[in-house]
């Protein structure tokens, strides 16, 4: 019971951090609250699906397409949409919520709702470890994580572009006077973000079937993930995904499984009503923020 | 070289008139003044009197704008003092579903029901919003986008209020001019009400809370209450409308929470104009309408509001009621940039 508890706690962290991820990581850079990102995670999905049952594409193959068109989206919802809103948060929030929210009431009313719509796994069979049967494409989903965590760190740490992303987050006006190019470096984000939403997709959807649901809960999840870790930083939402993770699991264990969406409910308003800036916020966040 | 032209705007004469106490001087400027409210007051009172001429199902549509009106002007005011809100079913559900409670487990009759719904849903949702109006722009709209999505897994979880089979067989309302009148006069109410209400000095601190909280707080006012009391005053106008079309439907259930009464009061405020709360009641007037039109569509229609947002958001910012304003109030004309 402890070790499973253990063992599916990390694999259900993993799949948070991952969905928070790509959310946060477009917040952090250029401020904008992607909310079609759970528009672009069920996208990602339907595209792969589609690439695979009516192109017979390979699997690498369609992951990679749905990988780069899921970018190039992202780049034109910046570039098209957002780039004549900027700096009015409440277009910007406007104008993505209904992108999502348009996107996915778009496939419910394609009919992308039956149990056929499932993506395969990259390998069938299970494991066992320390006693707990674990199949393939759990393990495959913690090996993902850390890698784009570990992506991450020496992209934003050690690369031009990931040092642009990096100045513009921490002081636009400075950037743009070192010549860092600002609306460019945000299309960027965003497609970098709405890549990363398609990696989580190809990863975490084999799990289960794809529905139109989906596409909330996932915009749910990276919100609570990002308040309760504290929108900006990776460590607040690792750790944010931690507690997530662990408190749903040990829920669904001793409860119901039906209440672990109300962990998220709970765990909002408890972090809101003790530190409004989430556990690892900054002080530049809680001065924008409170 | 090409000459060109920029355009100037001028307000009419009749305008400057009027803004002074010498409006009582001629009918026409009386009239400039009355006019565009006194009409649309008409208008939406003898509404329900063409219930023979237009048929049932375009009645049953009026008090549907009128609910969804009412939470367009509740979004409006809640956009009023910088709370962004993504989440307008949450003041319907949370209306909805006390008044349904109520009535289904104590048999109370619609009157006592709407008004403790009114004013206990207004409050549960004040409660609920309260450590987050610490949070400013974007996190309060994130946080109120999730907060129906979550309280409707929360009911559908527990299974407390009916589950998601929802309570129904309710009590229904006495009579069809109620019905009608109800909303329509409710709708009135607020609409003057929430305009008066903003050009109050009190209105003007809310405003300022909007542009500057710090200057608002470093003059010695807790704009946490103030923000705390205009949720409370927005959440009423919600509450009634999910209050009210409880009874009418005689069913509360999950739908209360559904993301249509959070995007469609939205789509309405901004296509209507935001910030003056006759372009939201407008923007209503249009909209739901239109979308019954559309009914056959069925989820297209969340696909084609998001279209409108869209389009509005970006290519209208203005709004369709600031632009009859101004064409009201001023006239253009060409002058050459020289």
């Amino acid at each position: 019971m402890t070790t499973s508890i253990l063992v599916y706690g990390l694999v259900n962290s993993v799949i948070l951090a991952l969905i928070a991820m790509g959310f946060s990581l477009t917040f952090g850079i250029s401020g904008v609250a992607n909310f079609a990102y759970g528009g672009f995670y069920l996208l990602s999905g339907y595209l792969t699906w589609m690439l695979l049952n009516y192109l017979g594409l390979p699997f690498a193959l369609a992951m990679l397409i749905t990988v780069a068109v899921a970018g190039l989206l992202g780049f034109l919802t910046y570039w098209v949409i957002l780039l004549r809103v900027r700096g009015i948060a409440l277009s910007e929030v406007i104008a993505t919520f209904a992108l999502g929210a348009g996107m996915l009431e778009f496939f419910r009313w394609m009919g992308f709702v039956t149990y056929e719509f499932t993506l395969p796994c990259f390998m069938k069979g299970r494991v066992e470890i320390f006693g707990v049967p674990l199949d393939y494409q759990r393990l495959f989903i913690i090996g993902i994580g850390l890698a784009l965590v570990i992506f991450l760190y020496f992209f934003t740490h050690h690369t031009r572009i990931g040092l642009s992303f990096r100045g513009i987050a921490q002081n636009e006006r400075t950037a743009i006077s070192l010549g860092i190019e600002s609306d460019w470096t945000a299309a960027l984000s965003l497609a970098l973000g709405s890549a990363m939403a398609a990696v989580a997709a190809i990863a975490i959807l084999p799990l289960g079937i794809i529905s139109i649901n989906v596409g909330y809960d996932v915009l749910l999840i990276a919100v609570a993930v990002g308040i309760i870790g504290g929108l900006e930083s990776v460590p607040g939402i690792l750790i944010g995904s931690l507690i997530l993770g662990y408190a749903q699991v040990i829920t669904g264990m001793y409860l119901a499984p039906e209440w672990m969406m109300v962990v998220y409910l709970a765990a909002i308003v408890l972090v809101l009503a003790i530190k409004p800036s989430g556990l690892f916020g900054k002080f530049k966040e809680l001065e924008e923020r409170v | 070289m090409s000459v060109r032209y920029r355009k100037e705007r001028l307000d009419r004469g009749i305008k400057a008139r009027c803004e002074d106490i010498f409006a009582l001087s001629s009918y026409r400027e009386m009239l400039y003044l009355l006019l565009p409210r006194v009409l649309p007051v008409i208008a939406l009172l003898s509404l329900p009197l063409l219930k023979g001429v237009v048929g049932l199902y375009w009645e049953k549509v009026l008090v549907v704008t009128c609910a969804i009106a009412l939470l367009a002007l509740s979004w409006d005011l809640m956009a009023s003092v910088g709370l962004v809100c993504l989440g307008q079913a949450l003041f319907f559900g949370a209306g909805a579903y006390l008044t349904g409670f109520l009535n289904h487990s104590f048999g109370w009759p619609p009157f006592l029901t709407i008004p403790l719904g009114t004013l206990g849903g207004a409050l549960f949702c004040t409660l609920l919003l309260l450590p987050v109006l610490r949070l400013r722009g974007i996190y309060f709209a994130i946080v109120t986008l999730t907060l129906p999505l979550l309280l409707a897994r929360f009911i559908e979880t527990t299974k407390i209020l009916g589950g998601n089979v929802g309570m129904s067989g309710l009590s229904p309302l006495p009579g069809i001019w109620f019905e009608l009148y109800v909303p329509v006069v409710a709708l009135l109410i607020c609409l003057f009400g929430f305009r008066r209400l903003i050009n109050e000095d009190y209105g003007l601190v809310l405003q300022g809370i909007r542009d500057n909280d710090r200057a608002v707080m470093s003059g010695a006012i807790n704009i946490y209450k103030l923000k705390a009391q205009a949720v409370f005053i927005a959440g009423v106008a919600g509450a009634f409308a999910g209050a009210f079309m409880t009874h009418y439907y005689q069913f509360v259930g999950m739908p209360a929470f559904a993301l249509d009464y959070s995007i469609l009061p939205l789509t309405c405020a901004v296509l209507g104009g935001v910030g003056s709360f006759a372009g939201p009641t407008l923007g209503a007037f249009i909209l739901v309408p239109l979308s019954e039109i559309l009914r056959a569509f069925g989820t297209l229609r969340v696909v084609f509001y998001s279209t409108i947002l869209i389009i509005c958001v970006v290519g209208l910012p203005e709004g369709i009621f600031h632009y009859i304003q101004r064409k009201y109030h001023q006239f253009e004309r060409l002058v050459e940039v020289g």
